[in-house]
């Protein structure tokens, strides 16, 4: 069974559509990487998979609808990288991470030794411990990225979602944190499903590729299937040479255009 | 990497020592507040006082009848009223602040002054100079503009974000005080108590106000206290928040009401008393950092013992004359607060 099941979903905003009718399932360990020009709907097909905004259509954990188990039962199950989070510039990293064990909290509970030790090890599997007790105004972009991270460990969830999790980090820091993310779903079988603009990245790290367009989903499958230079001129404007790399992998490489 | 020290990074952001401060200057205050006035009374008196009427505790504090009443009539009335004021205040500030993630926000932001303004206002003026129904007008007054705010705000669409919230209580705010200055201007010769009600004042004819504030005051703030993690959880935003398995449309209703409520209930007995919500919560955030668990529990202590101290010097700075504690609060919260700002160098 899949680890999340994405079934007729649309979102709409004031009436104007933004996803339509999707269907999409992610496995257990598998990565799926949402691939698309911009405003093509990755972002809001993952802000519904995270119940943060109003959707038609089903999405199922573990085959239960979301709707069914509620806001805070539906946050053990997924947990949300979001492209932009906000870190409040006075709180401390560990305090961040902690917000994370919020679903498994009772609503007037505080938390527990259970809590601070689970939000301190996945500070740890990040190598981020010495973060712990640094204000987050302080930290720079890739540490920043590690303890957002460690938060949504922390909220031990089996499907992730990650917005462009490698926006505003150079080559080095973005391999760092899809490795994590990678290593994650490897031991824990974690299901993660990313919005990746980078398509090589995506093409590295995804075991299959959904290409959206306009909120639809047009093209699902094998990376070698969804990334060809038409595909990508069709649905993204886009001027590319698809050629392998040195170990086979697929590479998508820009071109400027032909001026006379 | 041995799992105790390395837990041990992850300290609570309220430490005892904080805490233990915060009772001590509550202390302090209200034992300040109680020995001075027109007739001073020793600490150690009034300690053995409030001791010997604790059952089983035999202390004589060897003061005649006359003393040890302007102690239980006049003086512990006033301070503990002047303690559950502030507290309460601080505390809906503090919560306000943390709700709409606005550090403007103070607890009058809903329409709850301008409410309360209009209904003291009408009591006032119809001639029933009954104390005892000033309050209850300035009550429901303040309820029913909140109610207002609320009811704009979710018809306007403001579940999302609390900006319309606060947007719906500047209208219903402007409204309450437009209708409030017409009745005022309309009775002219109850100007003076209607201003000297604004402006906030805590006199006391016994234990009424004690009675009839300390039950609001005491569900307030337990309410407020029991949400200090879930603000912590709601200052990465409404989005991230709901994510995190928080209602955050639910958690902002029981907030807003037990803030707006207790607020009610302080405005009722004790007139406009502003700063109190905003210089508290923000100095308390300077000093102990932005976690609403160590903001909330230390402003309901400082807010206390703030204002116990406010209401002594508005009783003796100019005595037998009391200064307007409104007017003391701003006038001595404004450079305290200024100070504070300069000295921090932690960023907010």
């Amino acid at each position: 069974m899949s680890a999340v099941t994405v079934s007729g979903v649309s979102v709409a905003y004031n009436g104007l559509r933004a996803v339509a009718d999707v269907d999409l399932g992610v496995g257990p360990g598998e990565w799926v990487a949402l691939i698309g020009p911009n405003g093509s709907g990755k972002s809001s097909l993952l802000r519904a998979v995270a119940g943060t905004v109003e959707y038609e259509g089903d999405i199922l954990f573990d085959g239960v609808d979301r709707r069914v188990v509620g806001r805070r039962q539906a946050a053990r199950q997924v947990a949300l990288v979001p492209q932009h989070p906000f870190l409040p510039v006075g709180m401390r990293s560990g305090e961040y991470v902690l917000l994370g064990r919020n679903p498994h909290m009772g609503y007037w509970a505080m938390e527990k030794v259970d809590d601070l030790r689970v939000s301190m090890q996945a500070l740890q599997r990040l190598s981020a411990e010495d973060l712990a007790h640094r204000f987050l105004g302080s930290l720079s972009g890739g540490e920043r990225q590690r303890v957002v991270l460690a938060r949504a460990i922390a909220q031990e969830a089996s499907v992730l979602l990650l917005d462009e999790p490698t926006t505003g980090l150079d080559i080095g820091h973005q391999q760092q944190v899809l490795d994590l993310v990678e290593d994650l779903r490897r031991e824990k079988g974690i299901a993660v499903l990313s919005a990746l603009h980078d398509l090589t990245l995506a093409a590295q790290y995804a075991d299959r590729l959904a290409l959206l367009d306009g909120g639809r989903l047009v093209a699902e499958g094998e990376k070698s299937q969804i990334l060809t230079a038409e595909q990508l001129a069709r649905f993204s404007g886009a001027r590319v040479s698809v050629v392998r790399g040195p170990e086979g992998q697929i590479v998508v490489i820009p071109r400027r255009a032909q001026r006379a | 990497m041995g799992e105790p020290a390395s837990m041990g990074r992850l300290k609570s952001p309220l430490r005892l020592w904080q805490l233990l401060a915060g009772f001590a200057l509550v202390t302090g205050a209200l034992l300040l507040g109680t020995m001075i006035g027109p007739v001073s009374i020793s600490p150690a008196a009034v300690l053995q006082e409030i001791l010997g009427r604790l059952p089983f505790v035999s202390v004589d504090s060897g003061l005649d009848d006359r003393m040890a009443a302007i102690i239980w009539d006049i003086r512990l009335p006033r301070v503990l009223l002047g303690g559950l004021v502030g507290a309460t205040l601080a505390a809906a500030g503090g919560a306000y602040q943390g709700v709409f993630r606005n550090p403007l926000a103070d607890p009058y932001l809903l329409g709850v002054a301008a409410g309360a303004g209009l209904g003291a206002t009408l009591v006032i003026t119809a001639g029933g100079s009954v104390d005892a129904v000033v309050p209850i007008a300035a009550f429901v007054g303040a309820v029913l503009a909140v109610a207002l705010t609320y009811l704009l705000g979710a018809a306007a669409g403001g579940r999302r974000t609390g900006v319309t919230l606060i947007l719906a209580g500047v209208a219903v705010a402007a409204f309450f005080t437009a209708a409030q200055t017409f009745v005022q201007q309309q009775n002219g010769d109850t100007v003076r108590e209607v201003y000297s009600w604004i402006l906030g004042r805590l006199s006391t004819a016994g234990w009424s106000e004690v009675v009839l504030l300390a039950p609001y005051a005491a569900a307030a703030i337990l309410v407020l206290l029991m949400h200090r993690r879930l603000l912590d959880v709601l200052s990465v935003g409404e989005e991230e928040a709901e994510a995190l398995g928080v209602n955050t449309g639910c958690m902002r209703l029981t907030v807003v009401a037990a803030a707006s409520l207790g607020t009610a209930a302080a405005v009722a007995v004790s007139g406009l008393i502003g700063f109190v919500g905003i210089v508290v919560p923000h100095t308390v955030r300077l000093m102990a950092g932005s976690s609403y668990r160590a903001i909330l529990p230390l402003s309901v202590l400082g807010g206390a013992a703030f204002l116990v101290l406010a209401d002594v010097v508005a009783r003796t700075a100019l005595s037998p004359t009391e200064i307007p504690i409104g007017v003391v609060t701003a006038f001595v919260g404004g450079p305290f607060f200024a100070v504070v700002l300069r000295t921090s160098g932690r960023r907010t």
